[in-house]
């Protein structure tokens, strides 16, 4: 870094240098940081995108945005959440995290690390330009359904299928990393039933990405070729079943929510030990509960289209394999409690969080269950039962835990403590927003409102109103977070390398901040 | 068969007294909210809210005792109270107790939702056939066994839409022509769409169907008791997917009978006054207002009450190719829709003189001077 440099000749201008490194570089923390900061930015977009929708919500009638637009930012709003929210935060974390953990000193392709990075922020520019596109941007709702994404899609459709390709090829790099990384680069003495179960639940998360991201990727070029090269895959008129498109589409996206989890259930699992000062409950049903969770996930996908018209053997076959998972789901959330029981508690803003995400996705996987009950699900498929659910899974899941593990892993990314009562605030007042945003739409979907619908009936008013005021809140904790983001990385009280005394694992026995090379030699695990 | 009444009739006795004391907190005004799933009016309804229910309780009974141990070990264990951590970390007897215990209960739960599905499946011995069309956006309905059918649009005002009116009792939920069907029949609905999926759905039957397009959906109700039921389509389709409600209008058998008569006479009647309108030659005074207020109801949406279109999407018909070129194309174009687009073909929909009326209106408007009318007899030989 020799960002004095100025204006000598034969040597580059320090902004040159600064972009330089950060394209060039090929170092996992790097790499984790450009993730995190890239999966923070659209988080905010995705986030803004949501405030549309509650606005537009906020009251019966046309206020601010047509039907069509409202279409286009519901869509985008899903599309960047998944694919650019809540996957690369993960991504981030496992690139600055699964070395330090094994004992590696880097991820082991470092080169396709960097080029996996670096597509993505081109294909979410070329995604989020569609908006400025003539026609406007993909309108079918993230899970972009054949035949209104196909025949009747906008031009900017080929935009989003190409975009589609571009977060796929990254992320099935990155996963071939991490499975490589995890296979190849543990220190000696650290065997697979020692890793620590961020790791675990990586690796399972991995080959998940490895095994559904190539049929998104299908499902998008069949698309394609529908549209423009007179290939009948989705289209009646070609005598074919639109409802195909929903079983390819859900074989991905089923595992999918499992890749937007996993990775949260190995954070709680470092962090309640930890502020528990107890050993994790049942290290080994947590492997197979995770592995178990992940095989289910790949025959369940059927529950996503109850009222398709599915066989009654299909119904029934869907819907005892889905309540099946409630079974190692369940082992999870009881090892984690009783990781809790008699320990020797402190409520530190990370194990807020934890906790935060062990209780309020339990509330995602209750309404997930009443879900899987297919004559109910008759009544609540299509509803704002289901965005319920699924945000209660994602936001108070998958973005808790992501913020779980910011708080719980800046100290040693940063060299300095976060700030402890601002954390807490931020805590609370998210808890409490998450409630007021997403509890009520279990009732307007009980109540029968359909979901991605831009206006609605009056007696849906009151639910959307406090939703709308909740989601207001809810942007608005999150500046707060941003805030303590960056006043952590600018200074603060300096941290200790244990950082936090119940913690365990390698990480902690390297300096804070971690320096940029680490485990140069690998450090022996007994 | 007491046994069960009794058990239904405690659980919603248990659940409203839930909903009551959230009530309190909660209501406004004399104006209660409703947090339960709606019972609806089908024994299917009811059973379907029962499972509902009995789901919910498991979950919140499991959630009591799931939260209630984390919130004792907070408060108990934490470290001002409970200095020293114990050191267990496994138990398969505990591992195994709370895997077999959870199987057993889901089971209990997949009895009751097993015997309903294969009830809700059981499509044999209706009645009554009809068959449900979706197309963007509004409803067809066909009588199988007679040769009535009809669109369902939805029937609130733009201005109420727009926030320039109040807004009325069932706004959204209101259509020209609702459903009609006898009470106590058992009645089959088949499912079939013209162009993307939409999804019929009645709460208050608990009837949710996808109509998809190439393919035949099923679903069966019986109504036991008359009265005006409202639902929505419930699958993204398109830009006016919340403006596609569902109405059924349920009378007694005698009153749908007859219904059914004057349904067959409105229809003759009809193709007379038809006969009558494209006998006529027609001037462009009279055909002008006709064909802006079929414009209005039916193209604007699209391509915008003053002809502009939308850029990208909805061609615009001022000065356009069509509505300033050839008329026979411009007739065609409106009686068959453009293949592939939402542009769809309105010969079936429209009649002759309104069809005469809207592209005479067309060719005359927003700057377009054919300063030609076309005849509903021209419509008829087209079709």
């Amino acid at each position: 870094m020799s960002a004095h440099a100025g204006a000598i000749p034969g040597q580059r201008h320090p902004l040159v240098n600064f972009v330089l490194r950060w394209v060039l570089t090929t170092n996992h923390k790097e790499i984790g940081t450009l993730y995190l900061w890239l999966s923070f930015t659209l988080f905010f977009i995705a986030g803004a995108l949501a405030l549309i929708i509650r606005a537009e919500l906020f009251q019966p009638g046309i206020q601010f945005v047509e039907p069509d637009f409202y279409n286009q930012v519901l869509t985008l709003h899903g599309l960047v959440m998944v694919f650019g929210a809540v996957m690369p935060a993960f991504v981030g974390l496992a690139n600055w995290l699964i070395p330090m953990m094994i004992g590696a000193p880097d991820m082991a392709l470092p080169r396709m690390n960097n080029f996996s990075f670096w597509i993505l922020p081109f294909a979410f520019t070329m995604l989020l330009s569609s908006l400025f596109m003539e026609g406007g941007a993909p309108n079918f709702g993230w899970t972009f359904y054949a035949p209104l994404s196909t025949t009747f899609g906008p031009p900017s459709t080929d935009f989003f299928i190409l975009g589609v390709h571009m977060m796929g090829i990254s992320s099935i790099m990155g996963a071939i990393n991490i499975i490589v990384t995890i296979f190849n680069l543990r220190a000696p003495g650290m065997t697979l039933m020692k890793m620590p179960l961020f790791v675990w639940t990586w690796l399972i998360t991995a080959f998940l990405l490895i095994m559904v991201m190539p049929v998104l990727a299908g499902a998008v070029t069949m698309m394609l070729t529908d549209r423009h090269f007179g290939t009948s895959f989705f289209n009646a008129a070609g005598g074919v079943d639109p409802v195909m498109f929903q079983h390819i589409f859900w074989f991905f996206g089923h595992p999918e929510v499992y890749i937007m989890i996993l990775p949260g259930f190995g954070i709680a699992s470092h962090i309640i030990p930890t502020f528990a000062r107890k050993k994790l409950f049942g290290y080994h049903s947590m492997v197979y509960a995770t592995a178990s969770i992940a095989i289910l996930s790949f025959i369940v996908w059927g529950h996503h289209m109850f009222t398709t018209g599915l066989p009654l053997f299909g119904e029934l076959f869907f819907m005892y394999a889905t309540m099946l998972i409630a079974v190692p789901t369940g082992v999870k959330v009881f090892n984690w409690v009783a990781t809790m029981w008699r320990g020797s508690m402190t409520f530190e803003t990370p194990m807020l969080f934890a906790i935060g995400f062990v209780m309020m996705f339990t509330i995602g996987g209750f309404s997930g269950l009443m879900l899987a009950l297919v004559p109910a699900d008759f009544q609540y498929h299509d509803t704002f039962f289901v965005v319920a659910h699924f945000h209660y899974v994602l936001y108070p899941g998958a973005i808790f835990g992501t913020m779980a593990a910011a708080y719980y892993w800046l100290p040693k990314w940063t060299g300095h403590m976060y700030d402890e009562r601002l954390g807490k605030i931020h805590f609370w007042t998210a808890t409490i927003a998450v409630n007021l945003t997403f509890f009520p739409m279990h009732f307007s979907g009980l109540a029968g409102m359909p979901r991605r619908i831009v206006d609605y009936s009056l007696q849906f008013a009151d639910f959307n109103m406090v939703s709308s005021i909740g989601s207001a809140l809810l942007g608005l904790t999150q500046l707060l977070f941003l805030y303590i983001v960056i006043k952590t990385i600018r200074g603060g009280e300096k941290a200790t390398d244990q950082v936090w005394e119940g913690a365990e694992g390698l990480e902690w026995t390297i300096p804070s901040p971690a320096p940029l090379h680490t485990f140069e030699t690998p450090p022996e695990v007994k | 068969m007491y046994i069960k009444e009794y058990i239904v009739a405690k659980t919603r006795r248990l659940t409203n007294s839930l909903i009551l004391f959230v009530l309190l907190t909660f209501s406004h005004g004399a104006f209660a909210v409703v947090f339960d799933m709606r019972e609806g009016v089908t024994d299917m309804s009811k059973r379907i809210q029962a499972l509902h229910h009995i789901s919910l309780w498991v979950c919140i009974i499991v959630g009591v005792v799931v939260f209630g141990a984390m919130f004792y070990t907070m408060f108990t264990h934490r470290r001002s109270k409970h200095p020293v951590p114990a050191t267990f970390h496994e138990s398969t007897l505990v591992e195994v107790i709370w895997t077999v215990i959870p199987i057993l209960i889901l089971v209990m739960m997949a009895i009751p939702a097993t015997s309903a599905l294969r009830d809700i499946e059981d499509n044999s011995d209706a009645d009554i056939t009809v068959l449900i069309t979706g197309s963007q956006w509004k409803w067809h309905y066909q009588y199988l066994e007679t040769d009535i059918g009809y669109y369902s649009n939805i029937a609130t005002p733009q201005e109420q839409i727009d926030n320039l009116e109040a807004k009325t009792e069932h706004y959204l939920l209101e259509v020209d022509n609702p459903l009609v069907l006898p009470t106590n029949k058992k009645i089959r609905f088949l499912m079939a769409s013209k162009d993307v999926i939409h999804s019929w759905w009645v709460p208050d039957f608990a009837v949710k169907q996808d109509a998809i397009p190439g393919f035949i959906n099923e679903a069966w109700t019986r109504i036991p008791t008359a009265g005006i039921y409202r639902g929505q389509c419930a699958e993204l389709c398109g830009k006016n997917h919340a403006y596609m409600p569902v109405v059924v209008e349920v009378r007694p058998e005698e009153e749908f009978d007859a219904w059914i008569e004057d349904q067959r006479l409105a229809m003759s009647l009809a193709s007379e006054t038809a006969v009558a309108d494209r006998n006529k030659t027609w001037s462009m005074a009279e055909l002008m207002p006709m064909g802006e207020e079929v414009y209005i109801s039916h193209c604007a949406t699209c391509h915008q009450p003053n002809g502009t279109g939308q850029a990208g999407k909805y061609p615009s018909l001022a000065g356009s190719e069509i509505t300033t070129g050839d008329i026979a194309e411009h007739l065609n174009r409106v009686m068959n829709g453009q293949a592939d687009t939402e542009m769809q073909a309105w010969a079936p929909q429209l009649s002759d003189l309104e069809l005469a009326a809207v592209i005479t209106y067309e060719r005359n408007s927003w700057g377009n001077d054919a300063n030609e009318v076309i005849q509903p007899m021209t419509v008829f030989t087209a079709r």
